[in-house]
């Protein structure tokens, strides 16, 4: 989707901007990645580095660490996911409102990690549809606000209203 | 460091199987009837007032295949004493010694979890890391690494690790630190 997001118009008088609804809808989505951090091991102490001053995730705007899953958007599980805790994960998870997007964030998350155990689960994506994984044991600040940019780019790429749409006119059905 | 008034006081009270002397460790082998009293003279009347740790060991192939270790502490004098006792697989079970130091309520309660000792009297007898219904105990020799799949509804669920290949494999050998250390490889390699 190599179009443009916005078009300007001087002779239109004042401050009026031509969009599509979808550029508009992603715009607004991309921007406020409101983050559910699911904190379970050594990639939460990551993660709060990268929320914090010297790292700043609120540059990209996905800085409002919600820590009810019915406000956020996208659910970082930073750690190693044992089967004990699965299912919790997979819980909050559920209770997430549309739209909503998984960041695998470290090796733990996103293959077992070295935990190759009776008690780890090998990997979140077997519960959940994962959109971004980063490597790293943990990953570096840098490394998860680059995959908070990968997940930007990948939700301006979505047709919004239309998946919308088509949701909505399935649940008639 | 040796504790002669120690043990003389439990050897005429208690049969004691084995003494041991290594590095200046003293460990008693003990008859599994006895711990429960054994724990109360040791706490009571010999000043060991802390229980660092109880552990189990797994002997697989042997019989009596469990052993039970219990290391005492006295914080007053600094002296150290270890306990040891069988367990057979047919009746595991020993009294606990949870009414004696608190501690070991936890400490029983992960070798109930992990090797399927049980405790008698034990207040509390769950598990303490696995979810109830689990059904296996992961210390167990005979439990391979990568676990056995298990399913409890609405709980937890398990599946068998694959334990070849991933993130983290190491090669062993008496190359450079750099062809060992961990990396990520697949299977076939």
């Amino acid at each position: 989707m190599a179009e443009a997001h916005a078009a300007y118009d001087s002779k239109v008088e004042g401050n009026v901007i031509f969009t599509r609804v979808d550029a508009a809808i992603n715009w607004m989505r991309k921007n406020s990645l409101w983050p559910m951090p699911m904190g379970l091991a050594c990639c939460a102490i990551e993660l709060m580095a990268t929320g914090a001053s010297r790292f700043d995730i609120a540059r990209f705007g996905a800085e409002v660490m919600r820590f009810s899953p019915r406000q956020s958007d996208v659910m970082i599980v930073a750690g190693t996911v044992t089967y004990k805790m699965a299912l919790a994960v997979k819980r909050i998870w559920d209770q997430m409102p549309e739209p909503k997007w998984c960041i695998a964030m470290g090796a733990c998350a996103s293959s077992g990690g070295m935990y190759r155990s009776y008690s780890v689960l090998q990997g979140i994506d077997q519960l959940l549809p994962v959109d971004v994984y980063i490597s790293g044991c943990p990953p570096r600040p840098e490394a998860l606000i680059e995959g908070l940019l990968k997940l930007q780019r990948k939700v301006d790429g979505e047709k919004s209203l239309g998946d919308q749409k088509r949701v909505l006119i399935e649940s008639f059905s | 460091m040796p504790l002669p008034d120690s043990i003389a006081t439990l050897e005429g009270k208690f049969s004691i199987l084995k003494k041991a002397e290594f590095r200046g460790e003293t460990t008693l082998i003990v008859r599994r009837e006895d711990i429960a009293e054994i724990c109360r003279v040791c706490k009571e009347s010999l000043g060991f007032d802390y229980l660092v740790d109880i552990s189990s060991v797994d002997n697989f192939g042997d019989e009596p295949r469990f052993e039970l270790v219990y290391e005492l502490s006295s914080i007053a004098t600094n002296e150290h004493l270890r306990l040891k006792l069988s367990v057979s697989e047919d009746e595991p079970s020993v009294a606990t010694v949870s009414g004696i130091w608190p501690t070991a309520n936890w400490h029983e309660r992960e070798i109930y979890d992990m090797m399927g000792i049980g405790f008698t009297g034990h207040p509390d007898l769950r598990r303490i890391l696995m979810w109830e219904g689990y059904p296996y105990f992961p210390l167990r020799k005979d439990f391979p690494l990568g676990g056995k799949p298990s399913e409890v509804p609405e709980v937890a669920f398990t599946k068998a690790a694959p334990l070849e290949g991933g993130p983290f494999v190491t090669r062993p050998s008496t190359s450079t630190v750099k062809d060992r250390e961990p990396r990520a490889r697949r299977m076939e390699e």
